[in-house]
């Protein structure tokens, strides 16, 4: 059902670079980063309440887990698993690409802390 | 033996004769002659002597001999109560003077006899259990078990069931046979959905939203209906809360109704699809009407039925208006929408003041609804709109006509690209009356020639009421208008002083004309006068006339064929006519009504081949023509059947030309 092709990018590198061009550019990124490291939802069709809970517990598990993502990609599934029925997935990553077939008003897939991707949905 | 004395000292005078001590050989012969000797002293002497007589004295040998002196000597005899044989010399051992001292009371009972008796006291224990044992020994009749003393009176109903008097029975009752029920629901809905997470994206997003928020911000800072945005956001979210609560069950009511309808008209239904008269086979060339659903307002019900109109985008839709032809009978009117769908209940329900007098719905844009009413007024109904009140109405100060109007016709948008209409009235004049925004502003198109009889000078004041309106459907500038006074005006949209025609139609009012749809030359037209009558439009006399017994209110060109109307007459009857199979008669004349109902008006559905005739009671009728009626014209063989319009312009032209 699902298809994950995780592209380890080398973002570290590119970044280093760019900063490394202007001491501007550094504090260029260093506000973007500030300014990004909302929220921001991509793409859901969950109903309202489920979209708010899903997003908070997202970023409580991101920032818990900040070094981790399986850990915090367990965590997230685990919770979704008993507050809204079983089989719910979770990819968290910074360069992925993905296809996924998930049930009608169960996805939702967003950014978080500037260069983090969460994917969540249902299908069991 | 010893005999026990009384205490008391008992002298005896007896003789001294009479020894004390009895002695064991004692002659019975001696004791009685002692005892004589008293009786004989006690007695009287006349008894003793006969007693002494016989008897002697002989003296015992043990006998003491005393002498006489002793002999009476007196011996007292004291009794005492003294036992003799009690010890009178009783000696104890005192410990206290330590020494033996004699005891002088000395116990002087003498038990001569004792025997233990067998007698129980009722009241003490023992004869209580002795009375509980006695009462048990009865009960039990034969069985004395002696054993058995302590049992209580409760337990005596323990009865043990033994192998004879008691058995096990068993049975089973049916077990329901196991039934297996499955039952799959649908799964949730799935949808896919693809994206790609890389930095740059994220990166793009972000920039994005920070732009819109910006935007956003700006927007809020420079304009102040932001608050009343809010507003009317909150009230939006505020009415669709409160609608979720009803206006959600509108729709699945709806349905439901349609299909208890859909139920309880069932064969209805089917007849209205598939029912084909069998019997036309056998009927040559006549025809019937099938009657379908009936179409009934209980609040329409002093109405009469003023006009029919279907709906062309849905051809299940028709408008009926509700009004009276009664001058004196003005009250209110109504315009209904009903469908095929429901016939139970309208769609759509407008209460007018008056009486409406003619509905006419737009052809493209079918929620449009013009309608005319009694009092001279015009509205425009938008079928959209939730409201009871018309989106536009004319009022006295905009041109309305000051008679009733007769009829109205939407036209083509204008150049503005204004919606607009035609109407004819009572007061003679035609009037386009065109939508502009929230407006409707007239524009007088003609006026209706006076009429002959009337005399010179009035005749500008007294006008010629316009009963009928048709446009031409080709040729949109050229109309139609027929008068109370029986004359039918043609007329173009371009000469506004002059008529271009004049034909003497009816003696009475002509109650109906209208175009052909498919031939251009040719209308139709009824009257009150009996008659109808087909015309063509570049010759002043009938082509066809047709008589029918009664004043004929209605009539109507089928949209299926050129040759095929049908008129409707006040005595209840529908007359349904095929030119091309028969010039002269109605191939259908029925009876469609009760007595004393009229018919006031008919309309062919566009698609279906029903017809709807409405009546003075405010019911409306629906009827399926049987094949008959709608016949195509027979192929030859081999020939492909032709269709089209121009096969049908071609019928037509076929009939007039064997006329001329």
């Amino acid at each position: 059902m699902t298809t994950l092709t995780e592209e380890r990018v080398c973002i570290n590198r590119d970044r280093t670079e760019r900063m490394a061009e202007t001491g501007d550019g550094k504090k260029e990124d260093a506000d973007y980063k500030r300014l990004q490291s909302f929220p921001l939802i991509r793409h859901t069709d969950m109903p309202e309440e489920m979209r708010v809970e899903t997003m908070e517990l997202c970023v409580t598990a991101c920032e818990k887990f900040a070094s981790n993502n399986e850990s915090a990609a367990k965590m997230i599934k685990e919770s979704m698993d008993k507050k809204f029925g079983s089989s719910w997935h979770v990819v968290i990553g910074e360069g992925f690409g993905f296809e996924v077939t998930h049930e009608v008003r169960n996805l939702l897939y967003m950014f978080f802390g500037g260069s983090l991707a969460v994917c969540v949905w249902k299908c069991s | 033996m010893s005999v026990s004395y009384k205490v008391g000292t008992v002298k005896s005078k007896q003789s001294p004769n009479v020894n004390t001590q009895p002695k064991a050989p004692v002659v019975k012969g001696v004791k009685t002659t002692g005892k004589k000797k008293d009786e004989e002293e006690g007695i009287d002497t006349a008894d003793g002597e006969e007693w002494m007589q016989g008897k002697t004295l002989v003296k015992p040998p043990d006998q003491l001999d005393l002498t006489e002196e002793e002999l009476k000597e007196e011996i007292t005899r004291v009794l005492t109560a003294n036992n003799p044989n009690a010890p009178q010399n009783v000696v104890r051992y005192s410990f206290k003077e330590g020494c033996y001292k004699t005891i002088v009371f000395v116990d002087q009972m003498a038990i001569h006899f004792e025997l233990e008796g067998n007698l129980v006291h009722k009241e003490s224990d023992e004869g209580r259990r002795l009375m509980a044992k006695h009462t048990e020994r009865e009960d039990c009749g034969g069985d004395e078990r002696l054993e058995n003393v302590p049992i209580k009176p409760g337990k005596r109903e323990q009865k043990v069931t033994n192998q004879f008097n008691f058995i096990d029975r068993a049975s089973q009752t049916l077990n329901n046979l196991p039934r297996e029920i499955s039952c799959q629901t649908e799964p949730p809905p799935r949808a896919n959905f693809s994206a790609t997470a890389n930095q740059w994206e994220i990166y793009d997003f972000y920039v994005e939203e920070l732009q819109r928020r910006e935007k956003s911000k700006e927007k809020q800072e420079s304009q102040f209906p932001n608050k009343e945005e809010d507003r009317s956001k909150k009230k939006m979210i505020q009415a669709e809360a409160q609608s979720d609560d009803i206006s959600q069950l509108a729709k699945p009511a709806e349905i439901i109704e349609r299909m208890v309808n859909q139920n309880i008209f069932d064969e209805v239904a089917q007849d209205f699809m598939y029912f084909e008269d069998a019997a036309d086979e056998f009927r040559g060339e006549k025809g019937t009407l099938l009657p379908l659903w009936k179409f009934q307002y209980d609040k329409a019900k002093g109405l009469s039925v003023t006009a029919l109109c279907w709906n062309h985008i849905y051809s299940d839709l028709f408008a009926v208006g509700l009004g009276s032809y009664e001058f004196t009978q003005q009250e209110r009117g109504m315009l209904l929408f009903y469908t095929l769908k429901n016939p139970s209940f309208p769609e759509f329900i407008f209460n007018t003041d008056s009486g409406v007098m003619c509905v006419d719905i737009h052809e493209q844009l079918s929620y449009l609804v013009a309608v005319g009413l009694y009092d001279g007024c015009v509205s425009v109904y938008d079928l959209r709109k939730k409201s009871d009140q018309p989106m536009y109405n004319s009022i006295a100060s905009s041109g309305k006509h000051t008679g009733a109007v007769w009829q109205v016709k939407w036209q083509k948008d204008d150049l503005d690209s204004n919606h607009n209409f035609f109407s004819v009235s009572t007061d003679g004049r035609v009037v386009s009356w065109t939508l502009v925004k929230h407006e409707i502003v007239f524009t007088d198109i003609i006026k209706l020639p006076p009429v002959d009889k009337v005399p010179d000078d009035l005749k500008n004041v007294v006008a010629t009421a316009g009963t009928s309106l048709d446009f031409h459907k080709q040729k949109d500038h050229h109309f139609l208008v027929g008068t109370e006074a029986g004359k039918i005006h043609k007329g173009s949209k371009y000469y506004s002083s002059k008529f271009l025609e004049m034909y003497d139609a009816h003696f009475m009012t002509v109650s109906c004309v209208r175009w052909n749809p498919f031939h251009p030359n040719v209308f139709i037209s009824c009257g009150w006068d009996w008659m109808v009558k087909i015309w063509d439009h570049t010759i002043n006399s009938p082509v066809f006339t047709f008589e029918l017994k009664s004043s004929v209110t209605d009539v109507a060109w089928s949209p299926h064929s050129s040759t095929v109307f049908a008129a409707v007459t006040a005595d209840g009857k529908v007359h349904v006519f095929d030119l091309s199979i028969n010039k002269y008669e109605a191939l259908c004349q029925q009876k469609v009504v009760s007595k004393k109902t009229r018919l006031l008006h008919i309309e062919f559905n566009p698609v279906h081949p029903i017809i709807i005739v409405g009546d003075d009671r405010g019911r409306v009728i629906s009827l399926k023509l049987s094949p008959n009626l709608r016949k195509k014209p027979k192929e030859k063989k081999g020939q492909e059947l032709p269709k089209g319009p121009e096969v049908e312009i071609a019928k037509m032209e076929q009939l007039l030309s064997s006329l001329r």
